[in-house]
Protein backbone atom coordinates (compact mmCIF):
# COMPACT_ATOMS: atom_id res chain seq x y z
CA UNK A 1 0.00 0.00 0.00
CA UNK A 2 1.32 3.16 -0.96
CA UNK A 3 2.38 5.68 1.99
CA UNK A 4 3.71 9.29 2.33
CA UNK A 5 6.86 10.43 4.86
CA UNK A 6 6.18 11.63 8.05
CA UNK A 7 6.61 15.09 6.60
CA UNK A 8 2.48 15.00 5.72
CA UNK A 9 2.11 15.30 9.81
CA UNK A 10 3.42 18.42 10.03
CA UNK A 11 0.45 20.42 9.27
CA UNK A 12 -1.87 18.39 11.49
CA UNK A 13 0.84 18.80 14.23
CA UNK A 14 1.12 22.24 13.84
CA UNK A 15 -2.64 22.16 15.86
CA UNK A 16 -1.55 20.91 18.68
CA UNK A 17 2.08 21.84 19.17
CA UNK A 18 4.03 25.07 19.04
CA UNK A 19 7.47 23.24 18.13
CA UNK A 20 7.88 21.28 14.53
CA UNK A 21 7.62 17.55 15.63
CA UNK A 22 8.59 16.06 12.35
CA UNK A 23 12.47 16.71 13.42
CA UNK A 24 12.17 15.30 16.75
CA UNK A 25 13.64 11.94 16.67
CA UNK A 26 10.99 9.03 18.33
CA UNK A 27 12.09 5.81 19.83
CA UNK A 28 9.82 3.02 17.97
CA UNK A 29 8.23 0.53 20.83
CA UNK A 30 8.22 -2.39 18.65
CA UNK A 31 11.95 -2.30 17.11
CA UNK A 32 13.79 0.32 18.88
CA UNK A 33 14.28 1.91 15.75
CA UNK A 34 15.55 6.15 16.12
CA UNK A 35 14.56 8.56 13.66
CA UNK A 36 12.87 12.08 12.95
CA UNK A 37 9.13 11.59 13.07
CA UNK A 38 9.48 12.76 9.11
CA UNK A 39 10.87 8.94 8.51
CA UNK A 40 7.45 7.39 9.40
CA UNK A 41 5.36 6.10 6.97
CA UNK A 42 1.99 7.83 6.93
CA UNK A 43 -1.14 6.07 6.06
CA UNK A 44 -4.49 7.60 5.18
CA UNK A 45 -5.56 10.94 4.65
CA UNK A 46 -6.34 13.97 7.04
CA UNK A 47 -8.69 13.86 9.53
CA UNK A 48 -6.99 10.20 9.99
CA UNK A 49 -3.44 9.78 10.12
CA UNK A 50 -1.69 6.75 10.98
CA UNK A 51 1.88 6.91 10.85
CA UNK A 52 4.11 3.29 11.06
CA UNK A 53 7.60 2.80 11.42
CA UNK A 54 9.91 2.53 8.64
CA UNK A 55 11.82 -0.24 10.35
CA UNK A 56 9.07 -3.02 11.55
CA UNK A 57 6.08 -1.33 10.16
CA UNK A 58 4.34 -1.03 13.76
CA UNK A 59 1.98 1.61 14.64
CA UNK A 60 4.00 4.69 16.05
CA UNK A 61 1.33 7.17 16.11
CA UNK A 62 -2.20 7.95 14.93
CA UNK A 63 -3.62 11.29 14.75
CA UNK A 64 -7.38 11.81 14.25
CA UNK A 65 -8.65 15.31 13.88
CA UNK A 66 -12.53 15.56 15.25
CA UNK A 67 -15.19 18.68 15.18
CA UNK A 68 -13.93 19.49 18.19
CA UNK A 69 -11.22 17.70 19.15
CA UNK A 70 -7.86 16.40 18.35
CA UNK A 71 -6.64 12.57 19.58
CA UNK A 72 -3.52 12.15 19.49
CA UNK A 73 -2.35 8.11 20.19
CA UNK A 74 1.51 7.89 20.82
CA UNK A 75 1.04 4.21 22.03
CA UNK A 76 3.58 3.19 19.58
CA UNK A 77 6.44 5.71 20.31
CA UNK A 78 8.73 5.61 23.36
CA UNK A 79 9.93 8.58 23.55
CA UNK A 80 10.59 11.76 21.50
CA UNK A 81 13.60 14.00 21.79
CA UNK A 82 12.46 17.06 20.65
CA UNK A 83 15.47 19.63 19.81
CA UNK A 84 15.05 23.34 21.45
CA UNK A 85 17.51 26.23 21.07
CA UNK A 86 18.40 28.82 24.06
CA UNK B 1 -9.56 24.64 24.75
CA UNK B 2 -6.18 25.07 22.55
CA UNK B 3 -6.86 27.42 19.48
CA UNK B 4 -4.32 27.34 16.89
CA UNK B 5 -6.21 26.78 13.53
CA UNK B 6 -4.07 29.58 11.73
CA UNK B 7 -5.09 28.93 8.69
CA UNK B 8 -4.53 31.53 6.29
CA UNK B 9 -6.67 33.21 3.06
CA UNK B 10 -4.52 33.21 0.28
CA UNK B 11 -5.59 35.01 -3.09
CA UNK B 12 -4.68 34.04 -6.61
CA UNK B 13 -2.78 36.30 -8.45
CA UNK B 14 -1.37 34.40 -11.68
CA UNK B 15 -0.69 31.38 -13.11
CA UNK B 16 1.82 29.87 -15.24
CA UNK B 17 1.01 26.59 -17.20
CA UNK B 18 4.13 24.47 -17.10
CA UNK B 19 2.60 21.20 -18.88
CA UNK B 20 -0.47 20.64 -20.18
CA UNK B 21 -1.27 18.96 -16.59
CA UNK B 22 0.35 21.24 -14.55
CA UNK B 23 0.52 24.97 -13.50
CA UNK B 24 2.32 27.30 -11.31
CA UNK B 25 -0.21 28.98 -8.74
CA UNK B 26 0.84 32.43 -7.64
CA UNK B 27 -0.73 33.40 -4.33
CA UNK B 28 -1.10 36.98 -2.48
CA UNK B 29 -1.03 35.74 1.43
CA UNK B 30 -1.17 38.88 3.59
CA UNK B 31 1.19 38.24 6.52
CA UNK B 32 2.70 35.32 5.39
CA UNK B 33 6.47 35.11 7.21
CA UNK B 34 8.08 33.34 4.45
CA UNK B 35 9.30 30.12 4.34
CA UNK B 36 12.44 27.60 3.76
CA UNK B 37 13.02 26.07 0.55
CA UNK B 38 11.28 22.59 1.02
CA UNK B 39 8.23 23.41 3.55
CA UNK B 40 4.92 22.61 2.18
CA UNK B 41 1.34 24.33 2.78
CA UNK B 42 -2.08 22.62 3.76
CA UNK B 43 -4.06 23.66 1.27
CA UNK B 44 -8.34 23.42 2.31
CA UNK B 45 -11.17 23.67 0.08
CA UNK B 46 -14.79 24.29 1.59
CA UNK B 47 -17.82 23.47 -0.70
CA UNK B 48 -21.01 25.63 -0.42
CA UNK B 49 -22.70 22.68 1.80
CA UNK B 50 -19.26 22.82 4.25
CA UNK B 51 -18.05 19.89 3.09
CA UNK B 52 -14.38 20.16 3.72
CA UNK B 53 -11.24 18.27 2.53
CA UNK B 54 -7.35 19.79 2.69
CA UNK B 55 -3.99 18.62 1.04
CA UNK B 56 -0.67 19.21 1.30
CA UNK B 57 1.02 20.78 -1.53
CA UNK B 58 5.12 21.57 -1.40
CA UNK B 59 6.28 25.58 -1.89
CA UNK B 60 8.03 25.69 -5.00
CA UNK B 61 9.25 29.57 -4.79
CA UNK B 62 12.06 31.02 -2.81
CA UNK B 63 11.16 32.96 0.14
CA UNK B 64 9.27 36.25 -0.69
CA UNK B 65 7.13 38.68 0.93
CA UNK B 66 3.79 38.12 1.13
CA UNK B 67 3.60 35.89 -1.99
CA UNK B 68 3.56 32.10 -2.45
CA UNK B 69 3.88 29.51 -5.18
CA UNK B 70 2.56 25.78 -6.07
CA UNK B 71 3.03 23.66 -8.84
CA UNK B 72 -0.03 21.47 -8.64
CA UNK B 73 0.31 18.51 -10.88
CA UNK B 74 -3.45 16.97 -11.91
CA UNK B 75 -4.18 13.69 -10.46
CA UNK B 76 -7.13 12.59 -12.82
CA UNK B 77 -9.22 11.41 -10.10
CA UNK B 78 -7.95 13.95 -7.48
CA UNK B 79 -10.33 15.88 -5.37
CA UNK B 80 -8.79 19.27 -5.14
CA UNK B 81 -5.78 19.06 -7.61
CA UNK B 82 -8.20 19.62 -10.91
CA UNK B 83 -10.29 22.46 -9.11
CA UNK B 84 -6.49 23.92 -8.32
CA UNK B 85 -5.30 23.36 -12.38
CA UNK B 86 -8.27 23.67 -14.23
CA UNK B 87 -10.77 26.24 -12.13
CA UNK B 88 -9.30 28.52 -9.60
CA UNK B 89 -9.14 31.73 -11.12
CA UNK B 90 -6.81 35.32 -10.64
CA UNK B 91 -9.09 37.15 -7.78
CA UNK B 92 -10.33 33.43 -6.13
CA UNK B 93 -9.21 32.50 -2.35
CA UNK B 94 -8.28 29.34 -1.04
CA UNK B 95 -7.64 28.93 2.68
CA UNK B 96 -4.18 27.34 3.73
CA UNK B 97 -2.27 26.43 7.01
CA UNK B 98 2.05 26.82 6.78
CA UNK B 99 4.77 27.00 6.10
CA UNK B 100 4.62 23.62 7.79
CA UNK B 101 7.59 20.93 7.68
CA UNK B 102 11.21 21.01 9.37
CA UNK B 103 13.07 18.02 8.12
CA UNK B 104 12.53 18.30 4.07
CA UNK B 105 14.53 21.47 3.85
CA UNK B 106 17.28 23.30 2.93
CA UNK B 107 18.90 25.83 5.28
CA UNK B 108 20.70 28.53 2.68
CA UNK B 109 24.07 28.42 5.54
CA UNK B 110 24.66 25.28 4.92
CA UNK B 111 27.99 24.78 3.32
CA UNK B 112 28.55 20.89 2.19
CA UNK B 113 27.62 20.20 -1.78
CA UNK B 114 24.06 19.47 -2.22
CA UNK B 115 22.29 16.38 -4.52
CA UNK B 116 18.70 16.93 -5.54
CA UNK B 117 16.85 13.85 -6.99
CA UNK B 118 13.69 14.53 -8.25
CA UNK B 119 10.68 12.21 -9.81
CA UNK B 120 8.22 13.85 -11.89
CA UNK B 121 6.72 16.69 -9.84
CA UNK B 122 9.06 15.85 -7.11
CA UNK B 123 11.12 18.73 -8.80
CA UNK B 124 8.96 21.57 -6.76
CA UNK B 125 10.61 21.60 -3.55
CA UNK B 126 13.95 20.97 -4.98
CA UNK B 127 13.27 24.26 -7.32
CA UNK B 128 12.16 26.27 -4.25
CA UNK B 129 15.99 25.08 -3.24
CA UNK B 130 17.70 25.93 -6.49
CA UNK B 131 15.64 29.36 -6.06
CA UNK B 132 16.45 29.91 -2.94
CA UNK B 133 20.41 29.11 -3.31
CA UNK B 134 21.17 32.80 -4.99
CA UNK B 135 24.48 33.55 -4.69
CA UNK B 136 25.39 31.28 -2.47
CA UNK B 137 28.68 28.65 -2.72
CA UNK B 138 27.08 25.54 -2.22
CA UNK B 139 27.60 23.35 -5.19
CA UNK B 140 24.04 21.76 -6.67
CA UNK B 141 24.16 19.21 -9.07
CA UNK B 142 19.86 18.16 -9.79
CA UNK B 143 18.74 15.08 -11.18
CA UNK B 144 15.42 15.70 -12.74
CA UNK B 145 13.90 12.22 -13.77
CA UNK B 146 10.50 12.83 -15.96
CA UNK B 147 8.85 10.42 -18.26
CA UNK B 148 9.24 12.60 -21.81
CA UNK B 149 10.06 15.92 -22.51
CA UNK B 150 6.59 17.69 -22.26
CA UNK B 151 6.57 17.00 -18.90
CA UNK B 152 9.23 19.52 -17.85
CA UNK B 153 8.66 22.18 -15.56
CA UNK B 154 10.28 24.79 -15.17
CA UNK B 155 11.58 24.69 -18.86
CA UNK B 156 12.73 28.47 -19.48
CA UNK B 157 14.22 28.60 -16.18
CA UNK B 158 16.14 25.54 -16.13
CA UNK B 159 17.64 25.82 -19.43
CA UNK B 160 19.33 29.38 -18.59
CA UNK B 161 22.85 27.98 -17.03
CA UNK B 162 23.14 28.73 -13.55
CA UNK B 163 26.41 29.15 -12.32
CA UNK B 164 26.92 25.68 -9.33
CA UNK B 165 24.03 24.17 -10.42
CA UNK B 166 24.39 21.30 -12.96
CA UNK B 167 21.37 19.70 -13.99
CA UNK B 168 20.74 16.09 -15.66
CA UNK B 169 17.52 15.01 -17.37
CA UNK B 170 16.82 11.65 -16.87
CA UNK B 171 14.29 10.89 -19.37
CA UNK B 172 12.16 7.32 -18.43
CA UNK B 173 9.86 6.77 -21.40
CA UNK B 174 10.87 8.97 -24.26
CA UNK B 175 14.09 10.85 -24.46
CA UNK B 176 14.79 14.02 -27.29
CA UNK B 177 17.49 12.89 -29.49
CA UNK B 178 20.61 14.84 -27.91
CA UNK B 179 19.61 13.50 -24.56
CA UNK B 180 22.74 11.61 -24.34
CA UNK B 181 21.01 9.06 -22.31
CA UNK B 182 18.52 6.06 -23.62
CA UNK B 183 15.22 6.94 -21.93
CA UNK B 184 14.98 4.13 -18.62
CA UNK B 185 14.47 4.77 -14.81
CA UNK B 186 17.27 5.99 -12.19
CA UNK B 187 20.16 4.01 -11.65
CA UNK B 188 23.05 3.56 -9.61
CA UNK B 189 25.58 4.75 -13.27
CA UNK B 190 23.19 7.97 -13.11
CA UNK B 191 23.76 8.85 -9.32
CA UNK B 192 27.68 7.93 -10.46
CA UNK B 193 27.85 10.47 -13.30
CA UNK B 194 25.45 12.84 -12.12
CA UNK B 195 25.96 12.96 -8.49
CA UNK B 196 28.12 13.40 -5.96
CA UNK B 197 30.31 11.07 -4.81
CA UNK B 198 29.65 9.71 -1.46
CA UNK B 199 33.14 11.07 0.21
CA UNK B 200 32.12 14.81 -0.49
CA UNK B 201 29.21 14.09 2.12
CA UNK B 202 26.42 15.91 0.05
CA UNK B 203 23.22 16.71 1.74
CA UNK B 204 20.84 14.56 -0.28
CA UNK B 205 17.00 15.35 -1.30
CA UNK B 206 15.10 13.63 -2.98
CA UNK B 207 11.39 13.91 -4.11
CA UNK B 208 8.70 12.09 -6.32
CA UNK B 209 6.16 9.06 -5.75
CA UNK B 210 6.48 6.67 -3.58
CA UNK B 211 8.03 3.92 -5.81
CA UNK B 212 10.82 6.30 -6.82
CA UNK B 213 11.95 7.35 -3.69
CA UNK B 214 12.45 3.98 -2.26
CA UNK B 215 14.34 2.72 -5.52
CA UNK B 216 16.44 6.46 -5.77
CA UNK B 217 17.35 5.92 -1.73
CA UNK B 218 18.09 2.57 -1.97
CA UNK B 219 20.66 3.41 -4.70
CA UNK B 220 22.19 5.74 -3.18
CA UNK B 221 22.87 3.89 0.21
CA UNK B 222 24.07 1.16 -1.96
CA UNK B 223 26.84 3.67 -3.40
CA UNK B 224 27.93 4.37 -0.18
CA UNK B 225 25.89 7.37 0.87
CA UNK B 226 25.10 8.06 4.50
CA UNK B 227 21.43 7.23 5.30
CA UNK B 228 21.41 9.92 7.52
CA UNK B 229 22.29 12.38 5.06
CA UNK B 230 19.24 11.54 2.46
CA UNK B 231 16.17 13.40 3.25
CA UNK B 232 13.12 12.22 1.42
CA UNK B 233 9.29 13.49 0.54
CA UNK B 234 7.54 10.92 -0.65
CA UNK B 235 3.57 11.71 -2.32
CA UNK B 236 1.49 9.78 -0.99
CA UNK B 237 -2.08 8.43 -2.19
CA UNK B 238 -3.39 11.46 -1.51
CA UNK B 239 -1.86 13.45 -3.61
CA UNK B 240 -4.89 14.79 -5.55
Amino acid sequence: MDYQDGNALAGPLSEIFTLDVTVAQGTCAGCGLRGPLAGLHVYGAAPGLVARCPGCEEVVLTLVRGPKDVWLDMRGAVSLRIPVTE
Amino acid sequence: MIKRLNWRVATLVSTRQETPTARTLVFDVPGWPGHLPGQHVDVRLTAPDGYSTQRSYSIANASSEDRLELTVQTVGDGEVSPYLTEVLEPGDQIELRGPVGGWFVWRPHSSPPVLLVGGGSGIVPLMAMVRSRGKSDTPFRLLYSLRDPGQLFYADELEKVMAGVEVAYLYTRIAPPDAGRAAGRLQAADLIAYGWPPETAPDVYVCGPTGFVEAAADLLTGLGHDPAKIRTERFGPTGG
